[in-house]
């Protein structure tokens, strides 16, 4: 199945914008972890914009959305 | 004379309504500052300034109440001699105090309140303190070139899904002059909407902003 991965703010830093990537099955916790993306440098984690959980299965053609902590003033 | 470049995005009724509405700004740093002049300056009636800190030297980059003059000032002070040196007819109470759950009374008979806090658990605990007093709440964060809003209403609990990580990046990525104005901007254009009842707000929604890329999310929740 196909899943195409946005990343945001900091998070592009050395990977990328957008990407699909081909797996048999997927999470996104799996996903964070073949990125090497820390749980704890998520702030909002969506799937097809919407919130959603690190280990919800995922679906061909599902979209994941990561986006960093942003918490100044 | 005062408000006539204010018409005709506002009625007169609706400019007239401001200055019957009472909000509360709690920060006076980076985001506050802008926020408390954009208020001040649209006319809305009273204004509570809250900040337990005094400016220095690493404020000067970005936060419009710092001075080269006012090093060691109180920043609820700072905001509150602004705001009469702007716009004398706007009563305007400084608490040079961080806002906490046993001081939350002081934001009684507000119709807002704004955040301008720079730690994700005191962002945290001023949607419980809003959801509590029923108020509406105008979230902003920032860090570097991004930020971020959205209008809590209360019960929406939206903070809850935007911060399943509390670490945050903005010690990494510092704040710059821009980024806080920008956010400032939209929540006061948010503030104005829903103290007005008009236009479409950020109700469950939360508008993401990238400001190196122009990327412009609006996420659903």
């Amino acid at each position: 199945m196909h899943i195409e991965v946005r990343l945001f703010a900091t998070l592009r830093k050395g990977r990328f914008k957008r990407e699909t990537f081909e797996y048999e099955s997927s999470t996104p916790a799996h996903i964070l972890s073949q990125l090497n993306i820390p749980h704890e440098d998520v702030a909002i984690l969506l799937v097809n914009g919407r919130d959603g959980s690190f280990d919800q299965p995922l679906n061909d053609g599902d979209t994941v959305s990561i986006f960093p902590p942003v918490g100044g003033g | 004379m005062r408000y006539s470049r204010n018409m005709n995005m506002l009625t007169h009724e609706e400019n007239n309504k401001l200055k019957t509405f009472k909000v509360a700004v709690i920060g006076c740093g980076g985001l506050g500052g802008y926020v408390i002049e954009m208020l001040a300056r649209i006319g809305i009636g009273q204004l509570l300034c809250f900040d337990g800190d005094v400016f220095d030297q690493s404020n000067w980059n970005r936060q419009l109440l710092s001075s080269e003059d006012n090093l060691g000032l109180s920043k609820a002070h700072a905001a509150a001699l602004r705001v009469k040196s702007i716009n004398s007819d706007i009563e305007v109470h400084a608490y040079d105090v961080k806002l906490t759950e046993e001081n939350s009374n002081l934001l009684e008979g507000c119709n807002i309140v704004v955040d301008a806090v720079d730690h994700v658990d005191t962002k945290i605990m001023l949607q419980g303190i809003c959801e509590r007093l029923d108020m509406p709440l105008i979230y902003g964060a920032i860090a570097g070139w991004y930020g971020q809003v959205a209008t809590i209403l209360p019960g929406d609990r939206l903070l809850d899904f935007v911060y399943k990580s509390k670490k945050t990046i903005e010690k990494d990525l510092g704040n710059p002059s821009f980024t806080p104005a920008t956010i400032a901007s939209i929540q006061v254009a948010e503030a104005i909407k829903v103290l007005l009842n008009k236009g479409d707000i950020l109700s469950n929604k939360l508008l993401f902003v990238d400001l190196l890329n122009h990327d412009y999310e609006m996420i659903e929740f």
